[in-house]
């Protein structure tokens, strides 16, 4: 006979009874969770297992990369084991992480590796809420695969008035601690259907998240073909250009293209923009996977776009890079 | 998709069209269709694409004969402000081709297009306020 599962929510712990939902019973004791159709289909009610993995049939609809962190409908969701769960946004503990690399990639750009000591999980192409000892956050991609040594990269663009961009590039110092939330967001690499074609289309900095995600996707041995277009305005926004050719060298299935789009730059790049050069030079994508990050309206054009030319809703990752326009 | 003109009548329309998956193959073939069809994509622009793929995939399965609890009141309430747009029996007969030639392209069975027409066809009013 089964026994009754425990679900544990923040500081409350209660039975899920065999015959109701995990919704059901999380409105039982009175926790204000949010919800709609109550049908699995309208994902207002979207939560996460901290620990045990949520039943298959609590997952159905969501994308890959939701499922693969735990994410699950708690209206469609029947625990078969005790769970620890939470909302979507809610924040765990911030940890600490030391500067232990600062260096320019690009005039606008620096690389900024921090090393951390408690145990951290994230994927490749997630992002993190970095904050700076007065308590200023500021979100930023993860440009790197998770390995032994423990620490996290990021690519920081300087923002003609940002707070925080600015003080990176020419204040924060070696040594110096920063505190670091738990790793979020959709866009990353999730093993299986290794021959699938990938493309990848960045603006500026939004080659972070790409850069982590194709590491990761090679290191797991992605065998379809794998399209990356790294596209700026201006020659501040590239970089990585040397690494990213010889990437393509060495991997027969790995493909680079650097476009400029803005007027009058003189460049050896290709003239356009990336999201226009990538979608026209491929006829259907119908099949294939498609990650976009960087400047939100290059993200929105191209997700429609992609779409509109085959890719199906659930094979097309987003991360558009919102800048708030007052403080940024 | 069945393609089997000898299904079974004591299967539902829902199982004989094959059920969730079916509804997986329809709603980007769907979507597409309403988004390319510049009679009735204004309704349908500017709008989280994650979440309106979710809401037809809704109102797929609804159609379908699946597991649905739609109301007619959310219905009304959810289309309102597309009715004051100018929402009317000519939009809603364009969704309606739209969705007949999803089905065709997956080669559903004429009758069982019919069927899925019918039920569809049934929130006509609660969708127009009327």
């Amino acid at each position: 006979m089964a026994t009754i599962p425990r679900i544990t929510f923040g500081e409350a712990t209660f039975s899920c009874q065999p015959d109701e939902s995990l919704l059901d019973s999380l409105l039982r004791q009175n926790i204000q969770v949010p919800f709609g159709c109550r049908q699995g289909v309208c994902q207002a009610c979207l939560m996460r297992s901290i620990d045990a993995a949520p039943p298959e049939s609590a997952q159905a609809g969501l994308k890959d990369t939701l499922q693969t962190q735990n994410f699950f409908l708690a209206c469609v969701c029947h625990p078969e084991q005790d769970m620890t769960v939470a909302l979507p946004n809610q924040q765990g503990a911030f940890i600490e992480a030391n500067v232990i690399k600062k260096q320019l990639l690009s005039p606008d750009i620096i690389h900024l590796v921090l090393e951390y000591q408690t145990p951290f999980n994230f994927f490749a192409g997630q992002f993190v809420n970095l904050k700076r000892p007065d308590g200023l956050i500021r979100s930023y991609s993860i440009a790197n695969i998770p390995h032994a040594k423990n620490v996290l990269e990021f690519h920081i663009r300087r923002l003609p008035k940002g707070q925080f961009s600015n003080w990176v590039h020419e204040e924060l110092k070696l040594g110096t601690a920063l505190s670091l939330s738990a790793a979020q967001g959709a866009c990353h690499y999730v093993p299986g259907r290794a021959t699938q074609p990938l493309l990848l289309i960045g603006t500026g900095s939004g080659l972070a998240p790409l850069y982590g995600i194709i590491a990761d996707a090679l290191t797991q041995g992605h065998q379809g073909p794998i399209h990356l277009f790294h596209g700026s305005r201006d020659l501040n926004g590239l970089y990585f250009i040397d690494e990213l050719r010889e990437l393509s060298e060495k991997f027969n299935n790995f493909h680079y293209v650097a476009s400029i789009s803005g007027d009058n730059i003189d460049s050896k790049h290709v003239k356009g923009r990336a999201n226009d050069i990538a979608l026209a030079s491929i006829d259907s994508l119908s099949g294939w996977r498609v990650f976009l990050c960087g400047h939100p309206e290059m993200v929105n054009q191209s997700k429609k776009m992609a779409f509109m030319k085959g890719a199906s809703m659930a094979d097309i990752y987003t991360d558009a890079f919102h800048v708030l326009q007052a403080d940024s | 998709m069945s393609n089997s003109p000898e299904t079974t009548s004591s299967q539902s329309l829902y199982e004989q069209l094959g059920g969730e998956a079916a509804v997986n193959a329809a709603v980007d073939i769907f979507y597409r269709k309403v988004l390319s069809d510049y009679r009735i994509n204004r309704f349908f622009d500017n709008s989280d694409m994650e979440k309106q793929a979710a809401k037809q995939k809704a109102f797929l399965t609804m159609a379908f004969g699946g597991p649905n609890n739609y109301s007619g009141q959310d219905m009304r309430t959810a289309h309102a402000r597309f009715v004051k747009m100018g929402l009317d029996n000519s939009h809603f007969d364009a969704v309606m081709e739209n969705l007949c030639a999803t089905l065709s392209e997956l080669n559903v069975p004429q009758e069982l297009i019919d069927q899925v027409s019918a039920i569809a066809e049934t929130t006509r009013n609660d969708i127009l306020g009327k």
